[in-house]
This record gives structure tokens, sequence and C-alpha cells, in this order.
């Protein structure tokens, strides 16, 4: 990899999201609480879900682990907290599609806004999963928060 | 002084490089190759590539079983692959060196076959199987699952601050009612080198068994498994610059005889009857199936180049270049090292932590650079809790790293530094 390309990857909406961590910390109330790990590396977040109602009130975390998914995290809360059930769906369709498009996929900034900085971690196989971590978190919390409000 | 002069560097460092023709190609857009990830697993000589090529151009078939010229010549170098490893580790006999998948097929063997075991070697309630906190995932998780089926209770030596096994408390942990006692000989990640036949004569003095795990030992060491103490010694082909998928088991003759079989199967049999089967003798009761054929006769030409350069001095360039690496390693501001900094006490894989900086950033940085190492927990997740860490950056050297290479780690390191913009 070119100096270039690392340049395309540690763009500076991640380095700055890495280093800011919007979001962070675990905070109440929340209805489900997860923890995530990358068995590969070892990165690990735990991560809790305040719905109110359909919406999404609040995600907090706490995490260990790269810049990418550390940024990632940061990036995710911006983008879901405030926003209801129906209105994620899109977004996380659209990151996971980026992920897994090996950076073939064009994203659609209106949908993804700085998320699609991650476009240059999706060409690395190995980088994949940094960034999937918080998502994968989310989507599992989610599931979790629903079935028990249907229970 | 020009880095290259080091006392103790192996002589005609660039005769040995030539040898590796991987060595010689070129990553990240043109930039040589700094391959700094040989604790993972080696890079292979050439000759080791031309004997396997060789084998299965021209003598390719499957062994004592084919009744023809092929069957013989591959029965022949796939045993002599058996001679070859039995020489390299000073094996008393040839029938106890047992072909595995590799260093972790190797300790399933040895934690599930005495979990089955019946009489002496029976494990039971009450009993105590004792492991270390050092140790790679593969010689922890075999050993909780033969204590969660057998009853039996897991103990383990600690790690003490400067990276040693902590022997404080070896009358609690050894006692009466300990049956096993496993440890790595080198870490894989603090890169120490333990105490083994002291350990290995407490272990004795109470009729426990040692089985000792010489992965990053046997690459680098000159083994000799009858004065190591160990009564089971495994490590695997791939890093002793060997082919993947072939692991060794060395055991003494007393206990693999007591030992029951492993995988049932062709080859580790005598007799089969619908009944009830009787089984071969060892090497081949530990064998069942087609074993790895072209990577047992790979294996032989491996150890049998390491031999011709010599473990003595392989093992003193490992020293020279660990002893520059730690040296280099400490001019790069935040840099910590995790282990003994003593380069004559340790081996040559360095685990470290850059503040700042998550080890994967490291790596993603270095591999830009054509520098390849390892980031993360190096399957050592209870060594890396012990210090504090999640994770860490490894450079593990071997008989073909330069002082020019580690020069190169370190300015990657200030560069990594720059980039993350810590000063």
């Amino acid at each position: 990899m070119m100096s270039t390309e690392l340049d395309s990857l540690y763009q500076d909406i991640i380095l700055d999201h890495a280093k800011r961590r919007l979001n962070a910390g675990l905070r109440e109330p929340f209805e489900a609480e997860v923890h995530h790990v990358n068995p590969t590396c070892g990165d690990e977040v735990t991560l809790r879900l305040h719905l109110d109602g359909n919406v999404v009130r609040d995600i907090s975390y706490d995490n260990q682990g790269c810049s990418i998914s550390s940024a990632s995290a940061s990036v995710m809360t911006e983008l879901l907290i405030g926003k209801t059930v129906a209105e994620t769906q899109p977004i996380q369709d659209a990151f996971l599609e980026m992920m897994r498009g090996k950076g073939q996929v064009e994203p659609d900034e209106d949908v993804l806004e700085d998320a699609i900085a991650f476009a240059g971690a999706a060409k690395l196989t190995a980088r994949i999963k940094c960034a999937l971590l918080s998502w994968m978190a989310f989507q599992d919390a989610l599931v979790r928060a629903q079935e028990d409000s249907h229970a | 002084m020009t880095t290259t002069q080091l006392a103790g560097l192996l002589p005609e460092l660039e005769v040995i490089r030539a040898d590796f023709p991987i060595l010689g190609r070129s990553v990240a857009g043109g930039l040589p190759l700094v391959y700094l990830d040989s604790a993972n697993t080696s890079q292979k000589p050439q000759v080791v590539i031309d004997t396997m090529v060789d084998h299965l151009e021209r003598h390719n078939a499957n062994v004592a079983r084919a009744m023809h010229t092929l069957g013989a010549e591959a029965t022949e170098a796939f045993e002599e692959g058996r001679d070859r490893v039995a020489a390299f580790i000073n094996a008393p006999s040839r029938d106890e060196v047992i072909f595995t998948k590799n260093a972790s097929e190797a300790l399933n063997l040895v934690a599930n076959t005495l979990a089955w075991a019946r009489g002496t070697l029976a494990i039971s309630e009450g009993d105590v199987v004792v492991t270390t906190e050092m140790e790679h995932h593969s010689n922890i998780v075999p050993w909780q699952l033969l204590t969660e089926r057998t009853g039996a209770t897991l103990k383990w030596f600690g790690i003490t601050d400067d990276g040693r096994l902590d022997l404080s408390n070896i009358d609690e942990l050894i006692t009466e009612r300990t049956k096993v006692v496993t440890l790595t000989w080198v870490s894989n990640m603090l890169g120490t080198i333990n105490p083994v036949a002291e350990i290995a004569r407490r272990a004795h003095e109470v009729g426990a068994i040692v089985v000792l795990d010489a992965s990053q030992a046997a690459p680098q060491l000159p083994v000799d498994v009858v004065a190591s103490g160990a009564d089971v010694v495994v490590f695997t082909g791939h890093k002793v610059v060997g082919p993947t998928g072939i692991g060794v088991l060395w055991g003494k003759r007393e206990l693999l005889e007591q030992l029951p079989p492993f995988l049932g199967g062709g080859e580790m049999i005598e007799t089969v009857r619908m009944e009830r089967s009787t089984y071969a003798g060892i090497p081949h009761k530990f064998e069942a199936g087609t074993p790895p054929i072209v990577e047992a006769v790979g294996l032989g030409a491996a150890v049998e180049y390491l031999s011709h350069i010599g473990m003595d001095a392989i093992h003193r360039h490992e020293q020279t270049i660990t002893a520059y690496a730690l040296e280099g390693l400490a001019t790069v501001p935040g840099l910590k090292v995790l282990g003994p900094l003593d380069a004559a006490e340790r081996g040559g894989a360095i685990s470290f932590e850059l503040d700042g900086v998550h080890p994967h950033d490291i790596a993603q940085v270095l591999d830009s650079r054509g520098i390849a190492v390892r980031a993360g927990h190096h399957c050592a997740k209870p060594a890396h809790a012990r210090f504090g860490v999640q994770s860490s950056t490894r450079m593990s050297s071997y008989l073909y790293t330069t002082p020019a290479e580690i020069d190169a780690l370190v300015e990657g390191l200030e560069y990594t530094r720059s980039y993350f913009k810590l000063g």
C-alpha cells in the first residue's frame, strides 16, 4: 500500500472522529446492552441503546480498538441518534453495502454523510471488521430492544 | 560503526537471504519487503520449496500402503523426514517422533489422550493440571477442556512485572495432586525464555508429566528433548522454515506407549475386527489416516537446512538482532517493550506499545512502508490482560533478518508517530 492509499484510509474525518469519539461513555437509561468483539484482533465494544417509542434516543458505548473502529462508532452514533428506527434502516444498509463492496460501491453522501470516509477501509480486507464492529453491535442491540418491548 | 558489522550476526547473511526467494520481492508499490513476522510464520528457503516440488513431481504416492515403486519412494521420503526431525531434536528414538497437523493438534493430542487414560495416567476430580499465564491459547484451551471433562482443577503460574514466570508459589502449584505441568519454552508474546529444567525437576518430584510447547524455541534454540527435562515436546513445522500443515510431537516412549490412541482410522491399527481392534506401535498409533506426506518431506529439508547453518549460530544471530532491536526501539518516544529487556534472556519476538497509536494503526502504517509486523493479541490474551493491555504490536526476527531491517522498523515507527501527529 502506498502512502496515498494510506491517506485514503486515514482521512481527516476518520482521524478527527477517532480523537473526539462523539457520544462515547456508557449512559442510562437503556433497553439493550450488547458486547461485541473482533476475535481476530481483540477489539471490543460495549454498546447501549435507548429507544423512546420508535425513536433512537441514545446510543452510548465504551470501546477498545483502533482508530478505524473508534471513528466508526463515533460516526455511527452521530448519524443514528435522534432518527426513528425506520429511518436508521437505509443508513445501516448503505453502510453495510459499502463496506462489503470491496471498494467498488460508490457511497451516497446524502445517506451516509461522514460515514463515506470509510470507503477507503472497505478496500482493505483486514480493516472491514474494524469499521463494522459497532454497526453490528447496534443491529444486535436493536433486535434485542425490540424483542423486549414486544415481550 | 556500520550496522552490518555487528558481532554475532550470521556470516554471509546476504548468501542466506538469497536462499529465501520471497525476500527478493517488493511490496507497497516497489519497496523492499522487510519481513518482521517470523514468530507468526517463517519464510521458506529454496531448498524446502524445491524438495517439496520434486517430491510431488517425481515421487508422489500414498505411504505405507502402495506396493509399487512410487509408494516405496514416498514412504522412504516420508520416514526420512521423521529421521531428520529426530536428529534435529536429538530424540533417543525416531519412533518417539509423531507427525501432527500443527503444535495445537499435538497439544490437543496429549490433553485428549490423558483425558481418556486409565490407570496411573488417569486424571480425575481433585487432580491438578498446571499451565502458565504466558501461554499461547493453544496451551491453555486444551487443558481447560481436559479439566472440565475430568473434574480436575486448572491452575497456573502468573507473570512478574518484568515478564518472567512467577515461581514464588511453585510449592502451592506443584503438589502430590499435580498430574500435568505444561508450559512454553519461549513466550510468543514476551519473548521470555523459561527455566524449563528447573520446573520439570520439581514436577517430576511429584510424579507429574511435563509438557513443553517449543513452538517459539525450536526455531531459535538448539533443542535436545531429553536435556530439556520434559516428557513431551511439541512444535510446528512452519516456524522452522518448513511448510504449514505439519507439527511435531516428541514424547518419551514409555509415556506414548501408555497413552490410548487419539484419532482412529487407517494406519494406526494392527488389526481390525468388527468387535474390536488392536493398535499399531508408536509412532503410527497416533497417525491415523494419510499423513501430511509432502509436508514431512519439506520439514525434513527445513531442519536439515537449519542444522547445516547451525542452531548455535542461529541463536547467536537472533540474540544479536534482538539486542540491536531493543536498543533501537528504546529510542522511539512513548514506546514500551512488554517483556524482559535483556536480549540474552529472551527470544526474538518483541511486543511493544506505542503511546497514542493503536497496534492496528501502527501495523497499517508500517505496511505502507513494506514492513510486516503483527498487531493484536498474538493468541495470548491472558498475557496481555496481565499487563493491562488489549493488544500489542510485535516484531519478530529470524536467521535472515538484518540490522538494516531493524533500522527500517525504527524509522517506520518514527514516521507512524508523525503520521498520527504525536510530535
